[in-house]
């Protein structure tokens, strides 16, 4: 019988999380580094429901739903921002929006 | 044995789009990758007896949020980004200091853990609509409203935040 055991799927989450702050801290476009707060939070949720699974209760399921709310609220907002950004400075690269920078 | 095989699949494909979303130069094609990553991830849910979250996440993430993203993307005519210097300690420290953030979570894991089961495909299907619904409202029901209030305000944020100054 092959099944899977659950710690490929945490393993696989804490992959993806690890990717996800590569990509935060590496790209320089403010797109690219919102999607990996994104993946971030998708890597969670895998969590979420894998020890949904372990526990057989569905709690962890309600919990990355409502991350998966919060993360769509979020992206209306950032977008947002994102856009008014550009709208003011012309630019999307994240190193050149420093102006709170000492 | 079809389970293993398709989690292999799944894991392989959400791993090498998210290389490939930090990779690339070009938003859209980071974009494009977080989109298998997500549809991957819904199939893992699957896997996980979790359905109503798989869809959740196939018309939530994948079509709402990625759309948005796109969408974005596109009225901005956002091309490759440019290369700037970056500081001496990302350069050195960055990809070993990764490296060993997964390799502690992985034995955290495998070795500190209590002993995991194995995932069985079907034999738990809790995850139903009727049971997450059940839930939701009755023993989650405040932090559902709380939520829903979160959700207007966002949409109140992103109309001021976005809106044309009419003069």
């Amino acid at each position: 019988m092959g099944h899977v055991p659950l710690s490929w799927y945490l393993v696989l989450s804490a992959i993806l999380f690890a990717l996800g702050v590569a990509g935060f801290v590496y790209r320089k476009s403010v797109i690219t580094v919102f999607m990996s707060i994104e993946l971030m939070l998708n890597s969670v949720n895998l969590s979420f429901v894998a020890f949904s699974y372990q526990l057989q209760r569905i709690d962890g399921q309600i919990y990355s739903f409502f991350v998966m709310v919060v993360a769509a609220a979020e992206a209306a907002v950032g977008l947002a921002i994102i856009l008014t950004i550009f709208k003011n400075r012309g630019t999307l690269q994240i190193d050149e929006v420093d102006s709170m920078k000492l | 044995m079809i389970d293993t095989v398709l989690f292999i699949i799944c894991a392989i494909v959400a791993v090498v789009c998210g290389f490939n979303l930090v990779l690339q130069k070009h938003p859209i094609s980071s974009a494009l990758s977080l989109i298998g990553v997500m549809s991957s991830l819904a199939v893992l849910y699957l896997l996980l007896g979790a359905e109503f979250i798989a869809m959740t996440q196939m018309i939530v993430y994948g079509g709402a949020v990625m759309v948005l993203f796109v969408f974005v993307i596109m009225l901005l005519n956002a091309g490759s980004e440019k290369a700037s210097s970056k500081s001496w300690f990302a350069q050195i420290a960055g990809v070993p200091l990764l490296l060993a953030f997964v390799g502690i979570l992985a034995f955290l894991i495998r070795g500190v853990l209590p002993p995991l089961g194995t995932v069985a495909f079907g034999s738990w299907v809790g995850g139903t609509a009727e049971h997450v619904g059940q839930l939701l409202f009755t023993t989650y029901l405040l932090p559902f409203e709380i939520i829903s209030v979160l959700i207007l305000i966002a949409i109140l944020g992103a109309v001021v935040l976005a809106r044309k100054e009419i003069d």
